[in-house]
């Protein structure tokens, strides 16, 4: 028997029955349509999260003071725990290959201006910012190269932070108060946005010592590195290891590089994915068990026909993948409606609500479509192998 | 052609065991033409079926030209009924979705003949039982008549040795019903073998061998001169 022949006759099979075959293949589509909606939005989130981390570049490194990996001592011994200092940030930039250093410092502290007051965040941070976070000064300039350890009283606003405290007046050269102490305001960052809720715009950066000072902190938050492009995480990662560690005798911080945080991101957000992919498969399955039923009714009201055909030469094998066929045809073209709603869906559903991220993955497509003929293969098992076995006068005698 | 020797058959009906057939010994030549008469449940059925490999002896020996069929795979049996068989059953059995020319295109494609070939001799197979003009007609547009020579369209496509017709007449009238016989007898005129089973002794009386069956034996095994 043909392959084409065989496709013809369940094509026409099934739509002799169009009412019941068109219910059943509906089952088999709102569950993979389910799936491809669901899974879009999965990845859409996935991919927006992803976009977030990534705006400030892929080439980052970050040292953070303290070890993350416990290792069971008890928090009774004294700390040996040593600060990271501004000293540290600036032999980091000896290291070959590191094309910028960002020592980080973050507060919360009330910035006046004449009767405007306002609680930001105050970043104190390096002159470095701009490149190694990505971001642009809009106005202005960023802090300057001062000595790091005695930084003048330069302050650069957020943009929000700007709109509130000056409103349309020009903010250069104003002088504002920052936790009592006078600053002198040299340029205004451009919009940033949000980044998962945190305003990077309602804030205000001022020189890192000065602002381990006016939070009495002595170790920095952390010191993020900017890498050249060429060089791998982990190589730089290992110089980084080497030379704190001869500074500060211990390796008493913790190295995260932005692959690995991507990393463990991306997993994280693919078992998400995972989740909504398989809340969309239970409905799937609902439609597979149509399938299975209606392919059974198919079987014991052909009966008759499944005794001729045997009659007339057909093999078991041939009954067989005839019903097969017949569950696989109905499961692919459900399969390939529910595609075309799913994705209309995502897309439908992006345009509608541009806050919420969808992305149809084509290989997701191609594996919904794959998975959509692999369960009519699996629904259609049972009806089929009972239409092979049947005893072909048995058979002919039902009528 | 044709050869059983001492084929028994036994069906097991509750604690009962039935001899549907037992100890059947028949020969038949290439072709003969051949009527299997016999009230309700004397086995002729189980006969027809066994000779058509729909079913297997219990016992005894069956070779179909000169090819012993007792140890045939499932595969094989199923390629000796498409290719050296053609059954005509009383209730016509066409797919009722089907045309006239798909339901006599079924055993080609079962066969795997290409479409090209197929054509022609499905087209050759209505006209010659007087179908040409009904192609294109489902079974429920058909009358009696013309559905069981759609029928027998089918069951000699494939051209077979042996024609079995299981009371080909029994539903229907008179008139369609000595069309079809006609239709039958054309084509053992052409050489095929036919074995009608059936209950009419008119009909029986139109074969030029007779055999009577009783309680699953052969009573009577008579040739007309």
């Amino acid at each position: 028997m043909l392959l084409n022949d065989s496709i013809k006759l369940a094509i026409g099979s099934l739509s002799s029955r169009r009412m019941r075959s068109f219910l059943t293949a509906l089952g088999i589509a709102v569950g993979i349509a389910s799936v491809v909606l669901l899974t879009s939005i999965g990845e859409g989130v996935h991919k927006f999260v992803l976009s977030e981390f990534t705006q400030f570049g892929t080439n980052l490194i970050a040292v953070t003071p303290g070890r993350a990996t416990t290792t069971g001592i008890s928090g009774a011994i004294i700390s040996n725990v040593r600060p990271l200092s501004m000293d540290d940030a600036l032999a980091l930039e000896r290291i070959p290959r590191v094309v910028a250093v960002a020592p980080f410092v973050q507060g919360n502290a009330p910035v006046e201006f004449g009767k405007h007051s306002r609680r930001s965040y105050i970043f104190g941070v390096g002159p470095e910012v701009p490149t190694v976070w990505r971001i642009k000064v809009a106005m202005g300039r960023f802090l300057p190269y001062d000595d790091p350890r005695a930084a003048r009283a330069f302050a650069v606003l957020g943009s929000k932070l700007r709109d509130e405290l000056f409103g349309s007046e020009n903010p250069l050269d104003r002088r504002i108060r920052i936790g009592g102490e006078r600053y002198r305001v040299i340029g205004v960052m451009e919009s940033k946005g949000q980044m998962l809720g945190f305003d990077l715009d309602d804030a205000v950066y001022i020189p890192a010592a000065r602002a381990l000072a006016m939070f009495d902190r002595e170790s920095l938050m952390e010191i993020d590195l900017l890498y050249a492009a060429g060089s791998t995480a982990d190589e730089i990662a290992k110089k980084i290891k080497g030379l704190l560690i001869a500074r500060h005798g211990a390796e008493d911080f913790t190295i995260t590089t932005q692959e690995q945080m991507l990393d463990v991101l991306g997993s994280v957000l693919n078992i998400l994915t995972l989740a909504v992919g398989a809340l969309g498969g239970i409905s799937l399955l609902v439609g597979s068990v149509g399938i299975l039923t209606i392919m059974t009714i198919a079987v014991n009201e052909r009966t008759a026909e499944i005794g001729l055909l045997r009659a007339i030469g057909a093999r078991r094998r041939q009954i067989l993948v005839l019903f097969l066929g017949e569950a696989v045809v109905l499961a692919s073209i459900g399969g390939l409606a529910g595609l075309v709603i799913g994705a209309g869906g995502a897309w439908l559903l992006g345009a509608m609500v541009p806050a919420l991220p969808t992305h149809t993955p084509w290989s997701y497509v191609v594996l919904a479509e794959i998975l959509a003929g692999f369960i009519g293969l699996l629904a259609g098992v049972l009806p089929a192998r009972h239409a092979a076995n049947l005893d072909p006068i048995e058979a002919l005698r039902a009528e | 052609m044709i050869y059983l020797a001492g084929i028994e058959r036994i069906f097991q009906v509750g604690d009962e065991a039935v001899h549907a057939l037992s100890n059947v010994n028949l020969t038949l030549n290439a072709g003969e033409y051949i009527a299997i008469m016999g009230p309700s449940g004397s086995g002729k059925s189980t006969l027809l079926n066994i000779i058509g490999l729909l079913d297997r002896p219990d016992r005894g020996v069956y070779r179909l030209e000169d090819v012993d069929t007792t140890d045939l795979t499932d595969d094989q049996q199923a390629s000796v009924r498409r290719h050296k068989i053609g059954f005509v059953f009383q209730f016509f059995h066409l797919v009722p979705r089907l045309t006239a020319a798909e339901n006599v295109e079924l055993p080609l494609i079962l066969a795997g003949v290409a479409p090209a070939e197929r054509q022609p001799r499905v087209q050759a197979a209505l006209s010659a039982l007087g179908l040409s003009g009904r192609a294109k007609h489902r079974p429920d547009q058909l009358s009696g008549g013309q559905r069981q020579r759609v029928a027998i369209a089918r069951a000699t496509i494939m051209q077979p040795n042996v024609i079995l017709a299981d009371e080909p007449t029994g539903n229907l009238d008179r008139n369609s019903g000595k069309d079809v016989i006609q239709s039958l007898e054309d084509l053992n005129k052409k050489g095929m073998t036919l074995i009608l089973v059936t209950h009419d002794p008119d009909l029986g009386s139109r074969a030029l061998r007779k055999i009577q069956m009783v309680d699953g034996k052969i009573l009577e095994n008579t040739r007309a001169s």
